[in-house]
């Protein structure tokens, strides 16, 4: 073992920290990441004129605000060591009651709370057969991807929903101000809140120790279960949200509805540097990293190229930023050996 | 530098080996990570046909003469001598190949496979185009395991449903199988039983007589002097003195481990034993333990002595809330206490100091401070929402009182030694100011400086006026440092003994053994 207990002699006081936070701010990830996204950004503005516009850049948003707010649970989720997959098809099923509720009349502030009081219903199911019956979430949640999903299908069929209040537009729609949309602004506030709990309160420390060491979490304490069912239901939440917000801006209802979000929701928050096996990660680089694939998207769309290679595309940045910090830690470790 | 040379090293070549050399030889190896030079210049002899033990306390440097031996590390400096040629040993194949196989104290065995696949694992017999011949492996690991006295297991048995003790045999099958010369055992026995050790020994001893060289890695004396022929000090990434152990007595060796005399008696003080703190009353559980019933005073220590898989820990972890007891009441302070959760029990004020400190004790990848902090959160937030300052205030107040060493609190946990570990997991339960700590092998595994200081803290809390349950399967531990033992055995209480000077240790063990069979230790 690398033993560094013999650094220090007997009796010396301990110091909090040998690096100042500041420094290692610095060689952060989040860091990694901003300096990327800056160098997308510049990219973009070479390669189209339309690109440097405020109102391009507004519309940039969208590619990624809805996405977004359900990563920035979903990070929770997965720092945790769960996961889950069926946040797309909870869009789709929360989309879908609140299309139905529509045809018996139910005006805009009824709609919002159908479609968020969904999602969280859906997230207190994936989280009551996660933490009561103990199964895997990856198997529960992929499981009720295919049953939410499937509810809508049945409902809907080849049909859509169509004609929500003038009202309902704004969530999808309206600007707060200038060319800030209400999406984007709910999505920085949601940011906000969600790097304050995750950071900044015992919660959001629960879920690193969780994350990190199950056993020991709850050999000190913390009420493992507890913690993540409360996560489930965040993430239900969130996706009901989404649904709100991607139903108004679509201004229908289709079963498709956000087919295959659930990849690119993990894509955000992996490549915002949290990891995978859980126990580690930030709000900052599933920010930044939102911003990322949003600027990523919508430059390749400016350029026009087609969705098929943007996938490709997206796809491989996800696999070079797992790589890099991989391959950078095994050159340090043969350059200390 | 004091260092303490017990004889002179040339001088000292056993007759045993009767002219022949080290069969290993380690000249000047350094060994420098960021910050902390592990290894100093250090040199090792292993002869054949003999047990050489390594001696150190946590951190002196023996795990990384491990790996420098098995090809994980590479040394700075130095050079390794194999039967005469200077070899580089750059990975763990290059050391295989060598000849040199380690047995560590966590089996590095694969629990799906067989125990043929096991023990043939990288070297398996081959027939034509390179396929495996299991035919001959399964013969020869027959024969293998029959020759170590182990017949009766199968070489088509899973792994998984090995004991501990079987796996170890089963990865000393394996060194035998590779016709290793050097074998090297990190700590083989620490969570085996009296007999389970007793077995290991016998093949010790055959290995020797096979003319293998044996690095052996113990904490405890009285296993290295049953069975090693040599030993080796290492302090503080120095080796500090080696000879043969027969010219050696047990005190001259600790001192050369911590550099100074450490008081081998356990620091027992009289306390003033006040009324019952703690009552359990008919604790039952479908299967591992029945009907236990005992009192906690205050300022008590009481062991709980008993072979592995007696029930202790289970016992333990009911009270604890983890394990959920069928039947049974336990009061604390007169008031009935359901933990039906660790957090229960905690707020209860009764905490647990589990055994298997690296999966159950500490988070090895959080920092210190936030591993200490973990149980106390309501208590340095406010409103839930974190102080890192009144965060640190905290780790630094309790881990300083049990004096750890560490470069930082902000360091992993996972970068300290064990005895550091320990003294970490302690930290967290001290700060939430209980009032029963329930220890389970507190010093498992840990070197004899922390021990010391382990067994001095669990003083310290008595007088503090903590009441403290200390589960121990070493002998010494328990009677050294209990005020009342209670032997469990097969999930029952087997007697309650005060621990006045007048009980002996061949008692408690024929009690937990059932019967008087091979009683004393």
């Amino acid at each position: 073992m690398n033993d560094q207990s013999i650094a220090a002699p007997a009796g010396r006081k301990i110091p909090d920290r040998l690096d100042s936070p500041a420094k290692a701010a610095v060689f952060s990830w989040p860091s990694l990441l901003l300096a990327v996204a800056v160098g997308i950004f510049i990219l973009n503005s070479f390669a189209s004129p339309y690109f440097l516009s405020p109102w391009s850049l507004s519309d940039a948003t969208f590619n990624f605000t809805e996405k977004g707010l359900i990563a920035l649970a979903m990070a929770l989720l997965i720092i945790s060591g769960e996961i889950d997959l069926s946040v797309a098809a909870i869009i789709a099923l929360a989309s879908t009651a609140m299309g139905l509720a529509l045809q018996f009349g139910v005006d805009t502030p009824g709609l919002v709370a159908i479609g968020v009081l969904t999602g969280v219903l859906c997230g207190m199911f994936n989280g009551f057969l996660v933490t009561r019956l103990g199964l895997p979430s990856i198997v529960v949640t992929i499981g009720t991807m295919s049953f939410f999903r499937g509810i809508s299908y049945i409902v809907l069929g080849d049909q859509a929903f169509k004609g929500y209040p003038d009202s309902f537009d704004f969530f999808g729609q309206g600007y707060v101000f200038w060319v800030v949309s209400f999406e984007f602004a709910f999505f920085l506030v949601c940011a906000l809140v969600y790097y304050v709990v995750l950071h900044r309160t015992n919660f959001g420390r629960q879920i690193f120790v969780i994350g990190n060491n199950p056993v020991a979490a709850r050999f000190s304490g913390v009420r493992v279960e507890r913690v993540k069912f409360i996560l489930f239901c965040l993430t239900g939440l969130m996706s009901g949200l989404a649904a709100v917000a991607l139903t108004s801006r679509l201004a229908s209802t289709r079963p498709s509805i956000a087919f295959a979000w659930e990849l690119e929701v993990v894509t955000i928050v992996v490549l915002g540097g949290v990891s995978i096996l859980g126990g580690s990660g930030t709000i900052q680089g599933v920010v930044i990293a939102a911003f990322i694939m949003g600027l990523v998207t919508f430059g390749l769309g400016l350029l026009n190229v087609p969705g098929i290679v943007m996938s490709i595309f997206i796809g491989a940045l996800l696999i070079g930023v797992i790589a890099l910090p991989i391959l950078i830690s095994r050159l340090r470790q043969r350059m200390a050996k | 530098m004091s260092t303490v040379n017990a004889t002179d090293m040339d001088d000292a070549r056993p007759a045993a080996a009767a002219g022949k050399g080290p069969i290993l030889s380690l000249r000047g190896i350094t060994k420098t990570f960021p910050g902390v030079r592990a290894l100093n210049a250090v040199s090792l002899d292993l002869y054949p046909g003999q047990v050489t033990a390594l001696i150190g306390e946590n951190g002196a440097g023996k795990s990384t003469l491990v790996k420098t031996l098995t090809g994980i590390y590479l040394p700075d400096e130095g050079e390794i001598v194999i039967k005469g040629k200077p070899v580089a040993l750059t990975s763990a194949h290059d050391a295989f190949e060598r000849g040199i196989t380690a047995i560590h104290q966590e089996t590095v065995l694969f629990d799906e496979l067989s125990v043929a696949e096991n023990i043939f694992l990288g070297h398996s017999p081959r027939k034509r185009w390179g396929m495996i011949d299991w035919k001959a492996m399964h013969e020869r690991s027959k024969s293998l395991l029959a020759e170590m006295g182990i017949g009766h297991v199968a070489p088509d048995t899973p792994l998984k449903e090995l004991g501990i003790a079987s796996k170890h045999l089963v990865a000393v099958a394996r060194a035998m199988s590779i016709e290793a010369e050097i074998v090297i055992m990190d700590e083989p026995t620490a969570s085996l039983s009296h007999k389970e050790i007793e077995d290991l020994f016998v093949l010790i001893d055959m290995l020797r007589q096979d003319g293998k060289a044996i690095l052996f890695i113990s904490h405890k004396f009285d296993e290295i002097y049953r069975i090693a022929d040599r030993y080796t000090v290492f302090r503080d990434g120095e080796m500090v003195g080696e000879g043969l152990l027969k010219d050696a007595s047990q005190k001259q060796i600790v001192r050369m481990m911590v550099g100074r005399a450490v008081d081998q008696i356990f620091p027992k003080r009289e306390t003033e034993i006040g009324a019952p703190v703690l009552k359990v009353d008919g604790l039952s559980h479908p299967t591992e333990f029945a009907d236990i019933g005992f009192e906690l005073r205050q300022g008590e220590i009481l062991g709980f002595y008993g072979l592995v898989g007696a029930g202790r820990s289970e016992v333990m972890q009911a009270l604890f809330g983890i394990t959920r007891p069928s039947a049974g009441t336990i009061t604390l302070d007169g008031k009935p206490v359901e933990a039906k959760s660790p957090a229960d029990a905690i707020d209860a004020g009764i905490v647990y100091v589990p055994e298997e400190r690296g999966k159950q004790g500490v988070v090895v990848d959080l920092p210190i401070f936030q591993n200490v902090s973990l149980p106390s959160l309501r208590k340095t937030s406010s409103n839930g929402f974190l102080q890192l300052a009144e965060e640190f205030r905290l780790a630094r107040e309790y881990t300083e009182r049990l004096d750890l060493r560490a470069a930082s609190l902000s360091q992993t946990a996972g970068t300290l030694s064990g005895g550091n570990q320990q003294k970490v997991v302690i930290a967290k339960w001290l700060a939430t100011r209980p009032r029963v700590i329930i220890l389970d092998e507190p010093t498992k595994g840990i070197d004899i400086g922390s021990k010391a200081a382990v067994h001095e803290f669990m003083g310290d809390l008595v007088a503090g006026g903590l009441s403290v349950i200390m589960v121990s399967s070493e002998l010494p531990e328990i009677m050294g440092m209990s005020d009342r033992i209670i032997v469990l055995r097969e999930g029952r209480i087997a007697g309650v003994y005060e621990n006045d000077g007048s009980l002996d240790a061949e008692t408690l063990v024929s009690v937990a053994a059932d019967i008087g069979e091979e009683a004393a230790a």
